[in-house]
């Protein structure tokens, strides 16, 4: 009974939607105040009901219920109680019920935090919200029903996939989601202001907090995702181009190439059309992952459906969401021009090209990803796009838009002469190119042109981001750092942390593939590897050999590292539980392989220098999104957009 | 302005290769078996262990051999079909792979048994020569016992009418067989 009471709150849901997505909409082109008056309480009707079934999915894992067969091909009884809970999301089904529960809480956040903003506006930004939600809850009951029954029931379930069984799998998909389908928000931001054909700094200013949330929520779930599959997959790699990542990469792109442009329309009013393209293009992106991991159109080790069905059902959502924006954007967006130039030398035109590489870089991910489908569409055969292709293709547009970074951080709006940025970025310039071309020699002995390249680039980055902090520490002139300076500083640091991080365990990595019995002592990248022995671990639902491993360097015990090879007993799946001892500068990977016989086993050793600094790197991005969204500006905005439009409103009620 | 209209025509252009794409199956890898001979094996028979199923056993027919196990809930859902094909007359053998031979008997006493006879597999020795990688797999045998085709995944009746018939239809040729009307063939 209480799996159906799950169906019937989320088909509820779906007519709340509906409701949210036509009569305010219909009410802000009629100016029928009462229909508009419709978007908040409908939003807020959704929102319990999708909860509901939500809760009711929970319910089924944590009371193991196998009559549901989502829960019967994704948990087992033996299965510890926080895995039930994020086993939820461990499948297609699931996972699509997370999407509309985070665009519910997404549209609750918008309709609560929008009471300053005109009537109008604020209800068609809640009416395309609506009209995102009704297609994917329509998507879910009739495709993708997490609520069907199993009969008879099971009498234990499948288990979940041994993979998703860990930690990071409690944040990733949350924080990911948060962020992918956030990206929601300034997509109907900028639908809304297509429909009114009206666009000022005020709508830049408004949609830029919200841009930024999500866009840091996307940056913290990738970056777990990477950190996941580092220590999980146990293999040692952090990104592999993987279409399921791309889709979540993509977005990620698009998404840092709004935040620029609508700095420079919050600033300037210019770029307006293209801002507005931008937005589109984000969630447009979005929901393309969506229907790439979900339709199966694409092999990867993330696609968990593969059924044709859904695939034309996600895909008629998108033509009808993106297609209908791109439409609009077709015969408004002339409407949105405005006047006003920039010179060479200036903020804007740094930005620009900020955002055109953003996008070729975007593009090239795309063509990647897509490739093996068109061809496979055009009946030339199968092929599949290598690592290598998207790292060149990648790299190509990120090293000079690194480049361009440092120099237009300290350029000024609209124009400013040549000669003064040259001499104030001279010293970093020149301790970036010392160290870059120094420090990997001095370091490590040997470097390459690429490795000098994007070595220089990243202390670049750094040095240029620290600039102005350290110059205000020093010679205490000026108003302080606002929260929004300081938070792109920080980023822009973090660019360049990541960047070292990169390019510095692509480039010294050390790895070593070797066998082993109890007792041998193996020398690897200056440090000993003393194999103590083996022992079995078992946990709830896995068993283990687990080997134990001395790290010395001299006579220093530096830890013991124990990896292992599991087994989960319901699937009969082998996983690679990897060992690593980590401090700043390098992370010691040491993973089990397979057993030899005799006692011996393979093993798979790896020095990673500055591994750290990709986290490091991508954490102080995100903390620096998250100070400049509590940056005071936007909390004063609510008071003045308030008294703004009471101003309006008494101009129309003049006019 | 037509530089406006640029992106709707992008996203239609690949939104066109999106359905076609969709008619395609990426998964879709030959299988190396298909046109081989049935790979060598005997096992003892899951409801009669003095009895065998083997390579003999499928020789001389058109049969299909599906791979299953009670831990494989997909397996659930092509249970019924199965059924309904073999009371048309069509001969199944089954691969019980990775199974418990109490919780397997009782599958198929409450179930419906489909199987003229099931190889009982429990440590999933067999099934390795027959290149499976996931149950429920269901493999289509000729008269001159090489392999026809492969299916991975629930077998259902449009992969039966779509990749199935038309490849039964070309081995029962003009001697016919018996279940062929049966089974939706006419």
């Amino acid at each position: 009974m209480i799996p159906e009471l799950g169906q019937f709150a989320l088909a509820l849901a779906l007519c709340l939607a509906l409701i949210q997505a036509t009569l305010p909409l219909l009410g802000a082109a009629r100016g029928r105040a009462d229909w508009m008056a419709l978007a908040r309480p409908a939003a807020a009707g959704q929102f319990v009901f999708v909860a509901i079934a939500f809760g009711v999915l929970e319910y089924g894992f944590l009371t193991d219920d196998f009559s549901i067969e989502f829960v019967a091909l994704h948990s087992n009884s033996a299965l510890p109680a926080f895995y039930k809970f994020t086993a939820a999301w461990g499948g297609h089904e699931g996972s699509m019920l997370f999407w509309i529960a985070i665009l519910a809480i997404w549209t609750m956040a918008v309709a609560a935090f929008s009471r300053s903003q005109p009537d109008e506006f604020v209800s068609r930004v809640l009416g395309v919200l609506g009209i995102v939600s009704a297609g994917i809850i329509a998507f879910a009951l009739l495709t993708s029903n997490p609520f069907v029954r199993l009969t008879p029931a099971a009498f234990d379930g499948n288990d979940l996939n041994p993979l998703l069984q860990d930690p990071g799998m409690i944040f990733h998909p949350p924080m990911l989601y948060l962020g992918y389908v956030g990206m929601s928000v300034p997509f109907a931001f900028a639908v809304a202001a297509l429909l009114t054909g009206r666009l000022d700094k005020n709508w830049a200013k408004w949609t830029r907090p919200w841009t930024v949330a999500a866009w840091v929520f996307l940056t913290i779930g990738i970056t777990l995702g990477s950190w996941w599959a580092y220590y999980e997959l146990g293999w040692g790699g952090w990104w592999f181009w993987d279409p399921v990542e791309n889709s979540s990469f993509m977005p990620w792109l698009m998404a840092t190439a709004l935040l620029h442009s609508l700095a420079v329309t919050e600033r300037r009013g210019i770029f307006k059309s293209w801002t507005v393209l931008l937005a589109i293009g984000a969630f447009s992106l979005s929901l393309l992952g969506t229907f790439l991991t979900r339709s199966g159109v694409i092999i990867s080790v993330h696609a968990f459906a593969s059924d044709p069905t859904r695939g034309l059902f996600i895909l008629a959502i998108l033509g009808l969401i993106c297609g209908g924006a791109l439409l609009l954007y077709a015969m408004r967006a002339r409407y949105l021009e405005a006047e006003g130039g920039f010179k060479l030398v200036s903020r804007e035109a740094f930005l620009m090209a900020n955002n055109i590489l953003f996008v070729i870089a975007t593009g090239a991910v795309l063509w990647g990803t897509l490739n093996p489908l068109i061809i496979d569409a055009l009946g030339l055969g199968k092929i599949s796009v290598g690592v290598p292709w998207f790292n060149i293709m990648f790299l190509l547009p990120m090293l000079p838009l690194a480049t361009l970074l440092g120099v237009g951080m300290h350029t000024a709006w609209k124009q400013m002469a040549a000669e003064p940025l040259l001499h104030r970025l001279r010293w970093p310039a020149a301790i970036a190119v010392v160290a870059g071309i120094a420090l990997p020699l001095a370091i490590f002995g040997t470097t390459s042109v690429l490795t000098a390249v994007a070595v220089t680039i990243g202390i670049w980055v750094c040095a240029s981001a620290a600039l102005d902090p350290v110059r205000k520490l020093i010679s205490r002139t000026g108003g302080p750092l606002t929260r929004a300076q300081l938070g792109m500083c920080l980023a822009h640091f973090g660019v360049g942390v990541f960047i070292l991080g990169a390019t510095v365990a692509s480039a010294y990595n050390l790895e070593f593939d070797t066998s082993a019995r109890p007792g041998d002592r193996i020398q690897a990248g200056g440090y000993e590897f003393v194999f103590r022995g083996l022992r079995t671990a078992n946990g709830a639902n896995f068993v283990a050999d687990e080997g134990e491993f001395e790290l010395r360097k001299g006579d220093d015990l530096i830890a013991v590292l124990t990896p292992q090879k599991r087994v989960y007993r319901v699937q009969q799946t082998p996983m690679t539980e990897a060992a690593i001892n980590t401090n700043l500068a390098r992370d010691i990977f040491v993973a089990l392989g397979e057993p030899l016989g005799d006692n011996a086993w393979s093993l798979r050793i790896q020095v990673k220098p500055l591994i750290g600094f990709l986290w490091l790197g991508s954490a102080l991005m995100a903390l620096g999104g998250l100070l400049a969204v509590t940056d005071r500006r936007y909390r004063l905005i609510r008071q003045e957009q308030a008294a703004t439009n009471a101003a309006a409103q008494q101009t129309i009620g003049a006019a | 302005m037509w530089r406006y209209v640029v992106p709707l025509i992008v996203f239609a252009t690949m939104s066109g290769f999106f359905v076609v794409g969709l008619q395609r199956n990426p998964n879709y890898i030959p299988s190396a078996l298909i046109g081989k001979p049935i790979p060598q094996f005997s096992l003892p028979s899951l409801t009669d262990p003095s009895a065998t199923v083997s390579t003999e056993t499928l020789q001389g027919q058109v049969a299909l051999v599906n791979v299953w196990g009670t831990w494989c809930i997909e397996c659930r859902h092509e249970h019924a079909f199965l059924v309904e094909l073999a009371r048309a007359g069509l001969p199944i053998y089954g691969l019980n792979a990775k199974d418990d031979r109490g919780a397997a008997l009782d599958w198929l006493a409450a179930l419906g048994n489909p199987y003229v006879s099931s190889g009982f597999d429990p440590e999933g020795v067999a099934i390795i020569d027959w290149g499976v990688t996931a149950a429920p797999e269901t493999f289509l045998v000729g008269r001159d016992g090489t392999i026809l085709h492969k299916h991975i995944s629930p077998m259902t009746p449009q992969v039966w009418q779509r990749d199935f018939l038309p490849l039964i239809k070309e081995q029962c040729g003009a001697s016919g067989c018996t279940f062929l009307a049966a089974v939706g063939g006419q």
